[in-house]
């Protein structure tokens, strides 16, 4: 039963935490990127065009993955290049992704899609109770998992993560010790692209394995919010994804057992924590300061 | 807001064309709730646009603009129909409701008709269709097949047309199977595809072996098929996601209903009614019975007929969830005790959320 109940806790959070990770990773480069939702239904819309028209799920994968750094790639020429408003480049590319992908996947609607196969983890997947809940998943739930800590790891023990905080942080002295301030976020809001096609992939191969307009209904802003969550700390981000996706999912258990709790007040109940959390958080100013990257959404333009 | 801005962008699209266009003696135009791709309530109504044009062909234009929220975003959106010079707006959605009737007030040449409401005036019909008879249907499919004796019903919004498909659906079950359990979970959306399979999962994991649902994704069937528990379609015919589970789907068919309406707009005699019409109208269709035993279906196929022979689900003895007395043995409840339902049946483990 408890079993149960986790295991339906990893699909709601999977998609949440993988585009998170990756937003973490824009805006630790200093740039905002609202498009999320954008490129995450994108992701979706072309995971299952490709899975649905090649018969692999692999293929599928990748190219939603592609499609999330195609639309990146054009958030980035515009914001980074071009210099124009983040929020507004963000706002509008989201717009564009769930217009286009509506338009994309109009060949695709009611046409049964293609599930991703579970993945045994031999041994690992034979352990009573953890087994069957972290080494029974599909293939993503496992990049999700790596990709947290590939991540953490990257942005606080690695040379990289290093230059990419502090291009993040100011970037006017990265530029002056001689770091290319725009390649390196570029190659930032690359990576959030590809996480963000990912857990669109998720959504539309695995989640719930078929295309359907709007299907992402939203979770490309709960990412976004889950990143201020997290004060911009991996780690948290996974705690975030999964208190969410715990919190929601528990809402429908508690009305399936009957307890008498307004089904209004459940449902708003993960937003109700996470404004909770963020009250917390930010009752501690220093530690809030200390992670936020200075220079989040303000333009560079080199001087020379 | 997405909505919004994308209801704009097609608004603007819509503008553009027409004006190309100015032959058509009857420009009939559609706002949905969802998009037209949501292969459920909205597809089903764009289905109906799509046979009027089939009809009418040269004689009657029709435009639409889809996922558009219910509120103040829905009275924009009716208000631009109107300027636009449409003849007659359909709003196919309860949440219209309001804005529909204040917009009908500053436009009174436009017709206007509002989905599953029950508010009319001089320009405003009402329309909707009689689900809860396929519901009764589904229920008492349920009760014989289900091994547990639960069933889980995914619900959207505590609006009356939901509470007497719920009712509809216990009192069938209960007609086969006094003791048949039905546990409700609320979603609160009517699209979500993501919450809809949790929903399904948390209730097969609390023992129900039947889904159905009144909200309009095709993802709990999809959780049924995979799970190997069975469910029924919603809206439209949901067979190619479930081929193992789905026993049989309440199709809205709303393509008659638009023809006859559009006819009275071309023929001038257009009237303000409320149309309630069901399976023996053509309006509420069951998909083929599938997956089932033979006695089953012949059992299904024989309350549809009587049904269609006008034999009314919500038929007394109906007892509250309260205990007092709904209807006595043998009394229908009449038309607007069923549109405006706000009440359980006897049975349903559940609070009404108010």
């Amino acid at each position: 039963m408890f079993e149960a109940v986790l295991l339906t806790v990893i699909t709601a959070a999977t998609p949440l935490l993988i585009a998170a990770i990756g937003e973490l990773v824009v805006e630790r480069s200093g740039v905002l990127n609202l498009g999320v939702e954008g490129m995450m239904i994108m992701g979706a819309v072309i995971g299952f065009a490709i899975a649905n028209q090649t018969g692999s799920g692999t293929l599928g994968v990748v190219a939603a993955i592609v499609a999330g750094m195609a639309m990146s790639a054009l958030f980035g020429f515009l914001v980074l290049v071009l210099v124009t408003n983040q929020v507004a480049t963000g706002l509008a590319l989201t717009i564009l992704g769930i217009g286009l992908s509506g338009m994309i996947g109009e060949a695709y609607i009611g046409v049964p899609g293609l599930d991703l196969p579970q993945l045994y983890i031999p041994g690992l997947s034979e352990i009573p109770f953890i087994g069957p809940v972290f080494f029974q998943q599909d293939a993503i739930v496992y990049m999700s998992f790596a990709l947290v800590a590939i991540v953490a790891y990257g942005l606080f023990r690695t040379r990289v993560g290093l230059v990419l905080r502090a291009v993040g942080d100011n970037h006017g002295s990265a530029h002056a010790l001689g770091y290319s301030v725009i390649k390196i976020r570029f190659a930032a809001v690359l990576f959030g692209g590809a996480c963000a096609g990912l857990a669109g992939a998720y959504m539309s191969l695995a989640y719930t394995p078929q295309w359907v307009e709007n299907m992402t209904a939203g979770r490309g802003w709960i990412a976004l919010a889950l990143v201020v969550f997290s004060s911009w700390l991996p780690l948290r981000v996974v705690v975030g994804a999964y208190l969410f996706g715990a919190v929601s999912v528990l809402n429908l258990h508690a009305q399936a057992v009957e307890l008498d709790i307004p089904s209004q007040l459940l449902s708003s109940l993960p937003y109700l924590a996470t404004i909770l959390v963020l009250v917390l958080i930010s009752a501690n100013r220093r530690l809030t300061l200390v992670n936020t990257p200075a220079c989040l959404g303000k333009p560079f333009v080199p001087d020379r | 807001m997405k909505s919004l801005l994308k209801a704009t962008v097609a608004a603007v699209a819509f503008a553009a064309a027409g004006s190309a266009a100015q032959a058509a003696d009857v420009k009939a135009c559609f706002v949905y709730v969802g998009p037209v791709g949501d292969f459920g309530w909205s597809y089903q109504h764009d289905q109906g646009r799509l046979a009027v044009e089939e009809q009418f062909g040269d004689k009657v234009e029709t435009a639409y603009l889809e996922s558009v929220p219910e509120g103040p975003d829905a009275e924009r959106a009716i208000e631009r129909f109107a300027r636009e010079g449409c003849n007659i707006i359909f709003t196919t959605s309860f949440g219209y409701m309001n804005p529909t009737l204040k917009v009908a007030k500053k436009f009174p040449d436009v017709k206007f008709e509002h989905a599953t409401g029950y508010k009319t005036a001089d320009n405003v019909a009402t329309y909707n269709s009689k689900f809860h008879e396929g519901r009764y249907i589904i229920g008492q499919i349920a009760a014989k097949q289900s091994k547990s004796g639960v069933a889980g019903y995914i619900a959207s919004f505590p609006i009356p047309e939901v509470v007497a498909g719920i009712n509809a659906f216990l009192l069938g079950a209960q007609s086969v199977n006094p003791d048949f359990d039905l546990k409700v979970v609320w979603v609160n959306s009517w699209f979500d595809p993501g919450k809809e399979a949790d929903a399904a999962k948390a209730l097969i994991d609390q023992g129900a072996d039947i889904i159905t649902q009144h909200t309009d994704s095709t993802a709990p069937l999809q959780v049924a098929q995979e799970r190997g528990v069975h469910g029924f379609g919603q809206a439209s015919d949901m067979i190619n996601f479930a081929k193992d589970a789905q026993y049989t789907a309440i199709i809205d068919d709303w393509a008659p209903y638009y023809v006859e309406r559009v006819q009275a707009v071309l023929d001038g005699n257009w009237h303000s009614e409320s149309t309630w019409d069901g399976l023996a109208e053509g309006h509420v269709v069951m998909a083929p019975y599938t997956n089932l035993p033979d006695d089953v279906t012949e059992m299904a196929k024989a309350t549809e007929a009587k049904i269609k022979g006008g034999w009314e689900p919500f038929t007394g003895p109906i007892t509250k969830q309260d205990g007092s007395v709904a209807a006595e043995d043998g009394v229908t409840l009449d038309t607007g005790a069923i549109l405006g339902m706000n009440w359980y049946v006897q049975g349903v483990d559940d609070q009404l959320p108010q």
